[in-house]
């Protein structure tokens, strides 16, 4: 209920983390969504995530176009920073923020509109650039601020509420990112939370593009018997891959990458452990053909697959191929940026 | 046969074809001229083509200092047979044409002095390699004109092995097609030719560039670190001005690694994203562009406007609308620019005149970026951007720092009650920010482009958005004092003449062929906007303004009309808008003309 000021104090057995923080220090402004809204979950996830991360939530930067999902990102880390942009063009506000600091945390969120249509480009060219960003498209197949309109993740199949054909394939964000070279790509549901908050841990341990598309509910507008993003329909039709069962964070010996029975334990570049439970027999998320060729697939068979698809543990991020210095841009001040008066002499002399 | 006399004062135009590598020994030519201590202005005419179409180099010599553009051309060297025809016929009666004779050809002008030179049967003899015969017929040029101008070979010997120094095969080969050149002409054209090239001394504390060169340039000593940039004729070498003196000054001894991250983004609405992203963290960051450009920075441009983020954008200016002239200049972009994007916004525009003001502009624009936290729009073009001018030496004092702006550390903040982004603590409109990571508890908040308080609380509360958009009024009019004043020739004359960028180089011309007409202005030339007290006293103080601009809409007289109490009656439009530079000849014309027009009205009202 948007009216009521959150309460600021808590239950006092609440958890605490290393940081000394409760869950509720996580969390930012009341949510003016809708009740039911499969976005609130997402917040909450990712919450959640940095809670059980120990994230320093000032060293996260919260960044968005336009539309619900992109309001949402004043309602969780009420201590970062952010940056609610204009549509569709939150991945170029996010490449020069990570260009000038590359030392925080940077959590992109976006919708299926923001993303699949008004910033197709951007979002292309930002998994293309290897940008190292957190990127949760909050994923609802419609533009529900402007009240219902059919957006570019709708399955062809699906109906709007008021009865209307959807008359155009659905663009595959996940799929698409894969083969864009995105190095860790994700699919999940809202309404499993299981699933998708050690999906958002490693994503935000994860160095290089990080995709999440999470389905996530529409309540009012795409929530009904012939959508396909509704909490029935998925609930009905997913189809897990390949889901993290515990994550182990930086600190822990473990450093190679191996098999064990069902499970496949996969080592991020800062020596954090995933450790994946193989759902689907065979899948190796490792294998870039083999996420693409069972994404398609689960399509086929009118399935939602869920889980993370595809992990490169390896990929070199924006940073790392613009071989910039380690220090970040933002910190450099004049003795480090400016060349200096002999140095003009010398450009002078050389322009004579 | 008449022949045109001259030292030091003239025009040589080259006519070439584009992709024959002419361009570089033009400009080697000109440079030689400016090693001799004569100031010139060479212009490079050229086609949006990468081979094949005709393309143009005029070069101004001029002992005087008139570096503007002057039409009608003293020696054509005509090397493409596509505009023979056009080319000939721009030769002023007692001029000069040189031309390769190894196809003999009657130019059916027996008013210029015709110079033959077989520029292919003497590279046929010299060079085997079919691309090198090409490429040498335009050294060997350059070397008999040395010799008809009087300039002697040294120059040009020099001027080759500085440019191969590390290409050392290519030093023997070249030298050898200019002395082709200077010998034959020695042989055969001995006197012919009356105008000369004789050492001076005008040049001291003078270098030879263009203004995107410069900017780049500037943009390194003002600390830039991020540069997103899309492709686009004629900004493309601002960035990669700033590429290149970012890898021979800005790479890190210890480590090899960059001090610097420039991105060619997918388009200019991602590039000045980019640029938005890292100054709202903290960094120094920059775009270049042009209209098109412009157009569709235009969105996030009243985002940087509205949500007060620094941003430093260059304009190179081209022919307009649309994808118009690109590879002609114009002073079009004015408006677009002052009053870019939707709902009320203003920005702060810089208008260099010189690739000097281009470097010392660029510095001042971050600084001014970083202080009013808005966009700095510097409006150059082609002209400047493009061309080398004989321009003043840059200069840097090791003193210099950067100026930040209202930046909060953690220390600050500790000290802080309450943070609140948008509150004008200071009474002048500028307002406190902080970097995103600076402090665990306090100064987060949320930039946005919906309407917010002083805490950057989303509202749609009326009152506070006026509130808010009147502080940033005020802020835009305040920052008037911190931009460079217009530069104001006045003996307290009536009449005035108003003018700005590019046009400076022929409206100095073109005052000085009024005066000794007998037709004297005051002049004021504006470099920023908004207009500060020194540009409104000027408009106040004169009856009669003309306004010279290069574009058909006098957009520069329409934002003064805007923004200053001025009665339109009084503005007259001087306009220039075909693609060309302006020429002093154009501007002395007009306004002569203007004013014989009114004299004879008056006297026929009596």
């Amino acid at each position: 209920m948007t009216y009521i000021t959150k309460p600021v104090n808590h239950h006092p057995r609440l958890k605490i983390n290393k940081l000394g923080l409760t869950r509720r220090d996580y969390e930012g402004l009341v949510s003016t969504l809708c009740a039911g809204c499969g976005h609130d979950s997402i917040s909450a996830a990712i919450i959640e995530a940095c809670f059980q991360l120990n994230i320093a939530a000032h060293q996260v930067a919260k960044l968005s176009g336009i539309g619900c999902s992109s309001k949402t990102p004043g309602y969780f880390l009420k201590q970062s920073h952010g940056f609610n942009s204009v549509h569709g063009r939150m991945p170029s506000i996010a490449t020069g923020a990570n260009l000038a600091n590359h030392e925080l945390t940077y959590l992109g969120v976006s919708g299926d509109g923001d993303t699949a249509s008004i910033g197709m480009g951007q979002f292309v060219h930002a998994v293309r650039r290897q940008l190292n960003v957190v990127y949760i498209i909050e994923n609802n197949g419609t533009y529900g601020l402007t009240k219902g309109q059919f957006s570019a993740t709708n399955d062809i199949e699906s109906k709007s509420k008021y009865g209307e054909d959807n008359l155009f394939p659905a663009i595959d964000l996940a799929g698409m990112a894969i083969h864009l070279g995105a190095s860790f790509v994700a699919r999940s549901f809202s309404g499993d939370k299981e699933q998708l908050v050690p999906l958002m841990k490693a994503a935000l341990r994860h160095k290089g593009f990080s995709l999440i598309d999470v389905i996530s509910p529409c309540v009012t507008f795409n929530n009904h018997k012939h959508s396909t993003k509704s909490y029935d329909y998925v609930r009905e039709h997913n189809d897990s891959v390949a889901s993290i069962t515990d994550f182990v964070p930086i600190g822990n010996t473990i450093t190679a990458s191996y098999k064990h029975g069902k499970n496949l334990d996969i080592s991020l570049h800062d020596g954090s452990i995933l450790s994946l439970q193989k759902i689907s027999k065979n899948y190796n998320p490792e294998n870039k053909i083999e996420a693409i060729k069972k994404i398609q697939q689960s399509e086929q068979q009118g399935k939602v697959l869920t889980g993370l698809l595809y992990i490169n543990p390896k990929a070199k991020d924006l940073k790392e191929i613009l071989d910039v210095v380690d220090t970040p841009l933002n910190k450099l001040v004049e003795r480090d940026l400016c060349p200096g008066k002999e140095k003009i002499n010398q450009i002078n002399s050389s322009l004579k | 046969m008449h022949k045109i006399k001259s030292i030091n004062e003239f025009v040589i135009k080259f006519a070439n074809v584009n992709g024959s590598g002419s361009t570089s020994a033009n400009e080697m030519f000109a440079k030689g001229v400016f090693r001799l201590g004569v100031p010139v202005s060479p212009k490079n005419i050229f086609p949006s083509n990468i081979q094949g179409l005709p393309t143009w180099f005029e070069i101004r010599v001029t002992e005087k200092g008139y570096l503007g553009r002057r039409e009608e051309v003293d020696i054509a060297v005509a090397m493409n047979p596509q505009s023979y025809a056009e080319d000939v016929a721009e030769i002023r009666p007692g001029g000069y044409l040189l031309y390769d004779s190894s196809w003999k050809r009657n130019f059916g002008r027996d008013d210029i002095n015709v110079l033959d030179i077989p520029l292919t049967e003497l590279c046929v003899s010299e060079f085997s390699n079919p691309q090198l015969r090409l490429l040498f017929k335009n050294i060997v040029y350059v070397g008999a004109l040395a010799y008809l101008l009087g300039m002697g070979i040294d120059v040009y010997v020099d001027l080759i092995s500085e440019k191969f120094k590390s290409k050392e095969k290519l030093i023997i080969p070249n030298v050898k097609a200019l002395e082709m050149g200077y010998n034959y002409a020695k042989a055969n054209l001995a006197n012919q030719c009356d105008i000369k090239v004789r050492k001076s001394n005008k040049n001291k504390g003078m270098i030879l560039t263009n203004g995107n060169d410069a900017a780049g340039l500037g943009c390194v000593y003002a600390g830039a670190t991020v540069c997103a940039w899309y492709p686009i004729t004629p900004s493309t070498s601002v960035a990669e001005s700033f590429i290149k003196y970012c890898e021979k000054l800005r790479v890190d001894d210890r480590t090899q690694k960059n001090k610097f991250a420039i991105v060619q983004a997918e388009d200019e609405l991602a590039a000045i994203g980019m640029v938005i992203g890292a100054n709202w963290n903290g960094a120094r960051a920059f775009t270049a562009t042009s209209g098109p450009g412009i157009s569709l920075m235009s969105e996030f441009l009243g985002l940087a406007y509205f949500a007060e983020v620094p941003t430093v954008l260059f304009d190179i200016q081209r022919g307009g609308p649309s994808t118009g002239m690109p590879t002609r200049t114009q002073q079009s972009d004015i408006l677009c620019c002052a009053y870019a994007s939707h709902g009320d916004t203003k920005h702060i525009l810089l208008i260099p005149s010189n690739p000097t003001e281009c470097f010392e502009f660029s510095v001042m624009a971050f600084d001014l970026a970083d202080r009013l936290q808005t966009p700095i729009i510097i409006l150059s073009d082609l002209d400047i951007g493009m061309n080398d001018f004989t321009t003043k030496e840059f200069k840097w004092e090791d003193t210099h720092m950067f100026d930040r702006g209202k930046v909060l550390t953690k220390e600050d903040l500790d000290s802080m009650e309450k943070f609140g982004r948008y509150i004008d603590i200071d009474g002048d409109g500028i307002t406190y920010r902080t970097y995103p990571g600076t402090h665990s508890e306090k100064g987060a908040y949320f930039t946005r482009g919906s309407s917010h308080d002083e805490y950057a609380v989303y509202t749609e509360d009326g009152k506070v958005n006026v509130r808010n958009l009147t502080r940033i009024l005020k802020k835009h009019e305040n920052a008037a004092k911190l931009l460079p004043k217009p530069i104001i020739k006045s003996v307290n004359n009536s009449k005035g003449v108003i003018y700005f960028g590019s046009s400076d180089y022929s409206m100095i011309e073109a005052l000085d062929e009024l005066s000794s007409d007998g037709i004297i202005l005051d002049s004021m030339r504006i470099r920023a906007f908004p207009f500060g007290k020194e540009v409104h006293d000027f408009i106040e103080n004169h009856d009669m303004i003309f306004v010279v601009e290069q574009n058909r809409d006098a957009q520069m007289k329409k934002l003064i009309l805007a923004e200053a109490n001025v009665a339109p009656d009084k503005m007259i439009s001087v306009l220039c808008f075909d693609g060309m530079p302006i020429t002093a000849h154009f501007i002395s014309t007009e306004i002569s003309s203007y004013l014989a027009e009114k004299e004879v009205k008056e006297i026929m009202k009596q």
